[in-house]
């Protein structure tokens, strides 16, 4: 019939089918390299040994199994959860500039984790050391939930009206959001403790350091949530993009759908942030680099913004680890480095977005 | 004469109050003067078609959003066998907007396969409905455009194709009502699109849909409209079949200018001609 609606089919498969080989292939590279390398197949039979519950481990078993297979995990699920709530961000916004780190959710979901953070450490002395480990990371996790929840609200009210959403409000409330919630922080880290600090200001860098199983576990229970959710949006973002009131009359309930998908961005950010800190750019770089080869239709761009956000944070913490070993860099500052010029290229080219 | 499948009695919509929080008692007189539509009432049968005349401002486009549902009204608005459910009533009733803002790069066959969400006919016969509103639109050689890339005009004709694709088989919508509401859907057309989609318009309305369109220009409502409703200031002024409503009285009212009123040479309808 035609010639170009195959390709369009084609390259979807071609992206899909990459993006599941890259995703193996990046998570081994994150086990294998660090401040000592270990060979891929070394790397292989050791994570085979996982579940055999070897009591004469190597050293580099122990590396990998104890601090790079958590942290692996933990980069994955987290990078998955950045890139399908990127994705699922721009729809919504109808906009691709909107990244929940540059529209102020990640700083609200920061603000949200030093409250509780600040909050919860009062309450410690009368639980066990174990249970608050735990609890406290869930407790800070619906913290930042929240915080990310009301920044979501704050800054689509401000800038969304039956027009679609205009992109110099978006991000004029994002600088507003994150100054307010910038502030908020450094009032509790004034007044906090050392041990505070240090946790406070580790989540505004964002970094996998902490990375445990407990946090894979808490990052493994909401992401496949998010991820098996969020995909059944995908005919509703479809049509959102045409707007909002088109959406409505084709069928959609568009405010409770909007409600549900601000709610869950605010579960998957809230929830990466607890996790990993501020990690800012992956949910932009990715589902744009989407976009352009395989379109908007979101039923393939969320998949395909999952895997390839994971790819990307493997990636990223793979360089943070081993570019200036055995010093570490947080993980955030290597994304920031290689989305920062990245939104710049795509500020410049905005007028083919149809933005003004 | 047929039983009417719209039908609007003394319907009023007043403007959103959007500013009334905590200043309610001072603009409580201004909201009595922000009426957006004030005591209309008309009736459309099921393979008519309606034009809605009138300057700009009053209240066309504002009652034509109000039978899409998304204003607030008073009065009766009754559409036959419309459902309440609101997928069901996506089968029947589509509407094309005055301004489209979509700014992600789609295709068009995308943008128009979009008409088929609420519908359950298979990928095959969507794909099939797409092509043949495609091709009725003339954009059959766009399919795989960006839609991003195309020109005001195009992006209005792969809207209107979406459109009609919502509601393109009687079979799809329930009771078999169908209705479209146009929201100035010649504004970006050339003047052989124009008279192509207008002809279009009257094809779907033999098939039993009922049209309602806000049209600026006279004289294509004159041609292929069978009624016409003239808005000014949010008031009716004038409704009824074209002959009764395109009168030079009716025209110096709604927009102030002389004209003459003359017959088409074929078409027997009346031309309006400005002096």
């Amino acid at each position: 019939m035609n010639s170009i609606a195959p390709n369009r089919q084609f390259k979807r498969r071609v992206l899909f089918v990459g993006a599941v080989l890259l995703l193996p292939l990046s998570f081994l590279m994150a086990l294998a390299f660090g401040t000592i390398n270990i060979a891929f197949s070394d790397t292989l039979i050791s994570l085979l040994s996982v579940a055999s519950n070897n009591d004469l481990l190597s050293r580099a078993d122990l590396v990998i199994q104890e601090i790079r297979l958590p942290r692996a995990l933990l980069s994955a699920i987290v990078g998955a959860l950045l890139g399908i709530c990127g994705a699922t961000t721009q729809g919504l916004f109808r906009n691709p500039l909107a990244d929940p780190s540059l529209i102020g959710v990640t700083a609200g979901a920061s603000a949200g984790a030093a409250l509780t953070i600040f909050f919860a450490s009062s309450l410690s002395a009368f639980t066990s050391a174990n249970l608050l480990a735990m609890s406290g990371l869930g407790l800070v996790s619906l913290g930042a939930f929240t915080g990310g929840a009301i920044a979501v609200i704050i800054v689509y009210s401000l800038a969304t009206n039956q027009q679609g959403t205009s992109v110099a409000t978006m991000l004029l409330a994002g600088i507003a959001i994150t100054a307010v919630a910038g502030s908020l922080t450094n009032i509790l880290e004034f007044f906090g403790d050392e041990e505070m600090l240090r946790r406070i200001s580790l989540w505004r860098m964002g970094g996998l350091d902490g990375a445990s199983y407990s946090r894979v576990l808490l990052a493994a229970v909401v992401g496949s949530v998010i991820l098996l959710i969020l995909p059944r949006f995908s005919t509703a973002l479809n049509a959102l993009l045409l707007g909002e009131s088109e959406a409505r009359h084709l069928g959609l309930s568009v405010q409770s759908i909007k409600i549900k998908l601000v709610l869950l961005v605010a579960a998957g950010v809230g929830t990466s942030v607890a996790l990993a800190g501020t990690i800012a750019f992956v949910g932009l770089i990715v589902p744009h680099m989407v976009r352009l080869s395989i379109g908007p239709d979101h039923r393939y761009l969320l998949p395909v913004s999952a895997l390839g956000g994971a790819c990307l944070l493997l990636l990223s913490d793979t360089i943070a680890r081993t570019i200036v070993s055995p010093i570490e860099l947080p993980v955030g500052v290597v994304t920031a480095i290689l989305g920062a010029p990245f939104f710049i290229s795509l500020l410049r080219r905005r007028h083919e977005f149809g933005i003004r | 004469m047929n039983t009417p499948l719209i039908k609007l009695e003394n319907v009023t919509i007043n403007a959103p109050s959007t500013q009334t929080l905590g200043r309610k008692s001072k603009l409580g007189d201004a909201a009595q003067h922000s009426v957006l539509v004030n005591n209309v009432s008309f009736e459309v049968a099921s393979g008519e078609v309606l034009a809605i005349i009138g300057p700009n401002g009053a209240g066309k486009s504002t009652l034509l959003n109000t039978l899409a549902g998304d204003h607030e009204y008073s009065g009766i608005i009754e559409i036959d066998g419309l459902q309440a459910n609101p997928k069901a009533r996506a089968r029947q009733l589509a509407v094309l907007p005055q301004l489209s803002l979509l700014n992600f790069p789609y295709r068009v066959s995308e943008v128009v396969g979009l008409s088929r969400i609420p519908h359950s006919t298979g990928q095959q016969r969507d794909a099939e409905i797409v092509q043949e509103a495609l091709s009725l639109m003339d954009i059959s050689f766009l399919s795989e455009r960006l839609y991003t890339e195309l020109s005001g005009g195009e992006k209005q004709r792969v809207q209107l194709a979406r459109v009609f694709a919502q509601i393109w088989q009687a079979e799809d919508a329930e009771n078999a009502t169908r209705v479209l509401l146009l929201d100035e859907p010649t504004a970006a057309l050339d003047l052989g699109h124009q008279h192509q989609l207008m002809r279009s318009i009257r094809k779907l309305a033999e098939q039993g849909v009922a049209v309602i369109m806000v049209l600026h220009d006279i004289n294509l409502a004159a041609r292929y409209a069978d009624k016409a409703l003239a808005l000014l200031c949010s008031e009716r002024l004038a409704f009824g079949t074209i002959d009764e409503v395109i009168s030079e009285e009716n025209i110096r009212a709604l927009f102030e200018v002389d004209v003459h009123i003359a017959e088409h040479p074929e078409h027997k309808s009346p031309v309006v001609i400005g002096l």
